[in-house]
């Protein structure tokens, strides 16, 4: 078998808090040696990375493609590219898709499919509710057995109390994990930005802060009577930060995701009715989002998502209120998040933690960290070099970027999966 | 099994003993004295049945009214067979396609019964604590044949007998009561009979079919069957009811069966020889599978049902013994 090597790397792997120089040697797939310093390692193939960052590759949980159902949308195939362009190893996409994952047989395609792509790890998240019509439960054992990673309804608030506290006991006998959005479904109803002054004055009906925060104490109360394994799905507001910060104190263990857009984004980005940022939870106010981003550097938050939702220019080319919501972000998400080190001075293992360490020891997976014995799936990247995002040329099939045009830092120079170079 | 041999009205007089309580409403009105005698009695009922001639006047000149809210066959015909041989005379009601439809409430259907004058009302409804509001407003002893999802102690009473008959001691027996326990009767019958007479009772099954405070009732509670079916000399299985599956509390009968339901390999998780039962009726396929009910070397499904009848006789006769008997 031939042996790879990495070497002269910075490298950055937030789960051993190692930030410096060194490489790595890869045999069969795997990482057999990590190195820190400057010593050399003999291999059939020696990569000079030249200083540049070497990381785990990044594990995205919220990804939306069109398969099955609405494949001009996205594929798996198109998102594993964008994915392997940028620097994510694992994709663990959605379960609501037309018909929607609910079914082993459907995990299994997934995973089948994804595997024949030869690219990066595709994985899947199971429907927790039949056909996520919120009222009959899924089969979440078989679907766990056959690999699904977690149990969500997506972007469908599961409004019946009862079936979410059934569906979250349920998982418990499988040790499964549900992830929910906090969301009151009322309160948010026909709402498509944060509410507030300006989406007042651009007569847009708005989504009131609060509703977060009532959809998650509801969510918390059940986590604590069922003992469920949770992950509150894409936490936007600072109020529902401060819910989740009381719950935690009283001993409650969940976990939380925030989306990449909600980090880099606030509501004065939709200006003109620019409708690739409509997005679902809304751009909230800056004060929101200094918030997330302090939360992220304390460490509360588990996991950062690209949040990757393709649609196609028909569907957001439309009066915003009209607009499909969501944005797509895999092949952005890495020089995205670097922004948080560039322009808010958060180190860069914070940075990277929510995005490899994080949602691997919340999934199982054995990935997100460079440690002998884990797999290799690697990201070679500049932190600094300059970047202006072109949508047009990005490797999904839909271009809704909100971060079309703009300046960013950070450029993926190489991919690999499992030792196998895939970008 | 023990052969079938001549059982004399002698026998079965001399083992006779009164039924501690006027009514039997739960399994809590029996006790740890009483209930062996009751077995007892139960077992020369089992031989006295294998004979060719079955009929007694242990109940003769009495008049049992069997009152059945809810439809069933295997227990009203259960009750009915044991009052007949006991040489009562029987009235079964199915009061479920009768005068409830016209409205008439559960008590006035009793004081009109009560008035007829019947020895014994065995009374099966869909609401819990049916049969306790019915003794008190009629004048002769009630046995109840299943309350909601409160009790059906003449169940616990027939388990315990065909576990006695098959391992000859309850008392150091594990036993495993297995599927839908929230809102099963028969598990709240057995889980109280079985503790007083001393066995273990482990309780499993998904979250969502297994009450949050069962470790409560003194029971051990799983939801993973490998674990809790460890070292158990009984694994009973529960019927789950159809409307309960198709997502409101189970997601689908095929992820039913392959977590809880009972075939060969997670009977291999229990203890060498253990054996297998179930109260009827069965959904093959969803909480057992037919190779493991239909294999009389493990199953003791079959014999529950024989055990049924003479348990049953065992009640009748002794609630008979409390007014003098003959």
């Amino acid at each position: 078998m031939t042996t790879l090597a990495i070497l002269n790397a910075r490298l950055l792997d937030p789960a051993s808090d190692y930030d410096g120089p060194g490489g790595v040697l890869i045999e069969n797939g795997r990482i057999v040696r990590v190195v820190h310093g400057a010593s050399p390692i003999d291999a059939d193939q020696v990569i000079d990375a030249d200083g540049l960052c070497l990381a785990p590759g990044l594990i995205d949980i919220r990804v939306k493609t069109g398969e099955p159902g609405a494949e001009p949308k996205e594929t798996l195939k198109s998102a594993s590219l964008a994915a392997a362009a940028g620097g994510v190893t694992t994709i663990v996409v959605q379960p609501d898709t037309d018909p929607a994952v609910d079914d082993p047989a459907m995990i299994d395609f997934i995973q089948r499919r994804g595997a024949a792509l030869n690219l990066v790890n595709v994985r899947a998240a199971g429907a927790a509710t039949k056909a996520l019509d919120g009222q009959r439960m899924a089969e979440i054992g078989l679907m766990d057995e056959a690999g699904a990673l977690y149990f969500t309804d997506g972007d469908k608030v599961i409004v019946n109390s009862r079936t979410l506290q059934r569906v979250m006991s349920y998982a418990a006998a499988f040790n499964a994990l549900i992830a929910c959005r906090p969301s009151d479904p009322w309160l948010t109803e026909g709402a498509v930005a944060a509410s507030g002054e300006l989406a007042t004055r651009l007569g847009l009906s708005g989504s009131p802060a609060i509703a977060e925060r009532i959809g998650l104490e509801r969510d918390l109360a059940l986590v604590e009577q069922t003992g469920a394994r949770f992950l509150v799905d894409q936490i936007s507001t600072e109020g529902a930060l401060e819910t989740l910060a009381r719950a935690r104190a009283k001993g409650l263990e969940v976990a939380v995701s925030v989306s990449i857009n909600h980090l880099c984004f606030n509501e004065v980005d939709i200006g003109d009715y620019r409708t690739f940022y409509r997005l679902d939870p809304p751009l909230r106010s800056e004060a929101d989002r200094q918030a997330l981003i302090e939360a992220v550097r304390e460490g509360l938050i588990d996991v950062i998502t690209s949040a990757h939702a393709p649609a196609p220019a028909e569907d957001k080319r439309r009066p915003f209120a009209e607009a499909a919501p969501g944005a797509v972000g895999l092949e952005t998400l890495l020089p995205a998040a670097l922004t948080l080190h560039h322009e808010d001075g958060l180190d860069l293992l914070d940075v990277l933690r929510p995005l490899t360490q994080g949602p691997a020891a919340l999934l199982g997976l054995d990935a997100g960290v460079l440690a002998e014995g884990a797999p290799a799936d690697l990201v070679l990247f500049d932190p600094g070099a300059p970047v202006i995002v072109d949508a047009d040329a990005l490797r999904s099939k839909s271009k809704n970027s909100p971060f079309d045009g703009r300046r960013l830092q950070g450029k993926v120079i190489g991919t690999w999966v499992g030792g196998r170079k895939v970008f | 099994m023990t052969q079938p041999h001549d059982v004399t009205d002698q026998t079965i007089r001399e083992r006779l003993i009164p039924f501690p309580k006027a009514h039997f409403l739960a399994a809590s009105d029996l006790n740890p004295f009483v209930t062996p005698q009751l077995l007892d009695l139960g077992d020369a009922f089992v031989d006295f049945n294998r004979q060719s001639s079955k009929a007694l006047d242990l109940l003769h000149g009495r008049t049992v009214v069997n009152l059945f809210f809810e439809n069933s066959t295997r227990t009203s015909s259960s009750f009915e067979i044991a009052a007949k041989r006991l040489g009562a005379d029987v009235v079964t009601m199915p009061v479920a396609s009768s005068s409830v439809k016209k409205g008439e409430t559960l008590i006035d259907t009793a004081v009109t019964l009560n008035a007829m004058k019947p020895d014994i009302l065995v009374i099966r409804h869909s609401a819990s604590g049916a049969a306790e509001l019915l003794s008190q407003k009629v004048g002769c002893a009630v046995v109840n044949a299943g309350d909601g999802r409160h009790e059906h102690p003449t169940q616990a009473l027939l388990d315990l007998l065909s576990m006695r008959r098959a391992f000859g001691d309850v008392t150091s027996l594990t036993v495993a009561i297995c599927g839908d326990i929230t809102h099963s009767r028969v598990a709240r019958s057995n889980v109280a009979l079985l503790q007083m007479m001393g066995a273990r009772v482990r309780l499993i099954g998904p979250p969502t079919l297994v009450p949050g405070d069962a470790d409560r009732w003194g029971c051990e509670v799983f939801h993973d069957m490998r674990e809790g079916l460890a070292g158990c000399d009984v694994v009973m299985m529960l019927r789950l009811q159809l409307e309960r599956m198709a997502g409101a509390l189970v997601p689908s009968t095929r992820e039913y069966f392959r977590f809880w339901g009972l075939d060969r390999e997670k009977l291999a998780w229990a203890k060498p020889g253990a054996r297998v039962m179930h109260p009827g009726p069965m959904n093959r396929g969803v909480e057992i599978d037919s190779d493991v009910a239909d294999d009389l070397d493990v199953s003791l499904i079959q014999d529950q049902v024989e055990m049924g009848v003479a348990a049953r006789m065992a009640v009748l006769a002794s609630l008979s013994a409390r007014w003098g008997g003959k």
